[in-house]
């Protein structure tokens, strides 16, 4: 189970402090897969690098007894001055795992072939994406943070990720943050709409979206679409 | 299964994660600065081998005057190294984290990690080179053995604590302000003839000593010497001033480490 308490996150910024989340309160237990629908800069990365725990609260406090893994999509850490098996021998050793049986995962995941012996300076976003997704796959862990996985990638790759994550461990929990909506729409159990520093949770995904579309809807000015340019 | 968020472990356990992370991070740096390439990690020792016989070379052509009757080559293998050993630890350090913020995903690995790593580094780097070319003078007859090697071990270990220290210190101050970076180099490189390696203390009239023994770096210079040349050094150093010296700077590092933890924002 995962548990938040009163999560409050400050940034100390140059022009003062940032209030980015507050009051925010929620449990996840296994089996639970929360959808957070939010604009750009609401706080969904934020909240996801609370959870994972590479960054701390100003004040509340993340609870976790299960284990949870790095944000997916994001590379793992790795040194892009390394080749991709030297990145899997890194993480094998960092989580104590059989290098050989995860080398042998990758290699079938992510299609990369060659490619795996060279830099990862050297690939492009997409491999980079398979190798990333690759290497969350090889850690067992119990709550997987999903932050936009659908930005990257052809669609092999998003079918072959969607039934890793969705079919294969459906017993886990996730939390998946996105602005596809429809995404979190057809892989979550629960919705949340993250929007000025405060997290609204909904059983119904419907619910959520109208709520988010009345929040986010873009106000055209008054006469849009015939509004007369004005002429210098 | 040992996966990440294992908190509250018993301390055998933890000693062994410590243990492995840092293996990991070692391999991990070392192949990211010196590649499979040519000689490769062999770099690591080679390159402060070839400084120490540069700066050896140049001493002995101009005939550097220092003050004893120590030949010049003991003389620059002493000091050189020992610059070497204190100024490049927080030359790694700073800015290291910057270059590994993605790590800190991963819950086993603290900001403190990232600093040991590099700092046993460049340890092993200078302590290689300085064996190596050691041994190599004493071969060819250009050195006589150290008198005491427990003594040079202790004046080695010394500066490498307060480089150390330094390099930890200074590294996480480094993270929140650009200007320790900057500040650095010019200092590092001011405080080079200062710090023991280019003078031997009892060669300094007695006000320079007096002030010369506020320089920490001195007395561990000293010390090696001390071990190196026994009584022709005439060493001057004082533990009760570098001990304590080391022991307020590593507190002050580890607080600035655990300040900078707890706000340190991943990419």
């Amino acid at each position: 189970m995962i548990r938040l308490r009163d999560i409050r996150k400050v940034y100390e910024t140059r022009h003062g402090s940032k209030l980015v989340l507050d009051g925010i309160n929620f449990d996840l237990t296994m089996g639970e897969r929360l959808g957070v629908l939010g604009q750009n800069g609401a706080g969904k990365s934020t909240l996801i690098r609370l959870i994972s725990g590479a960054e701390h609260p100003t004040s509340g406090a993340v609870e976790r007894n299960i284990s949870v893994s790095w944000p997916l999509a994001f590379g793992g850490a790795f040194q892009v001055f390394l080749t991709g098996i030297d990145n899997i021998r890194f993480i094998s050793r960092i989580y104590n795992q059989e290098f050989e049986m995860n080398l042998a995962f990758v290699e079938e995941f992510a299609e990369l072939g060659a490619y795996l012996k060279e830099p990862v300076r050297t690939y492009s976003s997409g491999m980079r994406a398979r190798l990333a997704f690759a290497i969350s796959m090889i850690i067992e862990f119990d709550c997987f943070l999903i932050d936009e996985i659908s930005a990257v990638g052809d669609e092999r790759f998003h079918d072959r990720c969607n039934y890793e994550l969705f079919e294969k461990r459906a017993d886990r929990a996730m939390i998946i943050v996105s602005h596809d909506a429809a995404y979190i729409r057809d892989h979550c159990t629960r919705w949340g709409v993250l929007h000025a520093t405060k997290l609204e949770l909904y059983d119904d995904f419907e619910d959520a979206y109208a709520d988010f579309k009345e929040l986010i809807r873009w106000k055209p000015p008054p006469g849009w679409p015939n509004v007369e340019v004005p002429t210098a | 299964m040992d996966v990440a968020g294992t908190e509250n472990q018993p301390l055998k356990e933890s000693w062994a994660v410590q243990v492995r992370i840092l293996g990991a991070l070692l391999v991990r740096e070392m192949l990211t600065r010196y590649g499979r390439h040519n000689i490769g990690f062999l770099w690591l020792f080679i390159e402060p081998m070839i400084f120490t016989l540069g700066v050896t070379a140049l001493w002995t052509a101009a005939k550097s005057v220092h003050g004893s009757d120590l030949p010049i080559v003991a003389f620059a293998l002493t000091g050189y190294s020992s610059v070497l050993l204190w100024r490049n630890m927080p030359g790694r350090c700073i800015g290291a984290l910057w270059a590994n913020l993605g790590l800190m995903y991963h819950r086993n690995i603290k900001v403190l990690d990232i600093y040991a790593a590099r700092i046993l580094l460049e340890f092993g780097g200078a302590t290689i080179s300085f064996a190596m070319l050691s041994v190599l003078f004493i071969a060819i007859g250009w050195l006589e053995p150290p008198e005491d090697i427990l003594k040079v071990a202790g004046g080695w270990l010394l500066l490498a604590w307060l480089g150390g220290a330094a390099a930890t210190y200074l590294g996480a101050l480094s993270h929140e302000s650009e200007l320790v970076e900057k500040l650095w180099h010019p200092f590092s490189y001011l405080l080079f003839p200062l710090s023991g390696a280019a003078f031997l203390v009892d060669a300094l009239p007695p006000t320079a000593q007096f002030y010369a023994l506020f320089i920490p770096t001195v007395h561990g210079t000293e010390i090696v010497r001390e071990g190196y040349f026994g009584t022709r050094a005439r060493a001057h150093y004082d533990l009760g001033y570098i001990i304590p010296f080391c022991m307020i700077l590593s507190a002050l590092a580890l607080v600035q480490v655990r300040k900078l933890s707890r706000r340190v924002v991943p990419e």
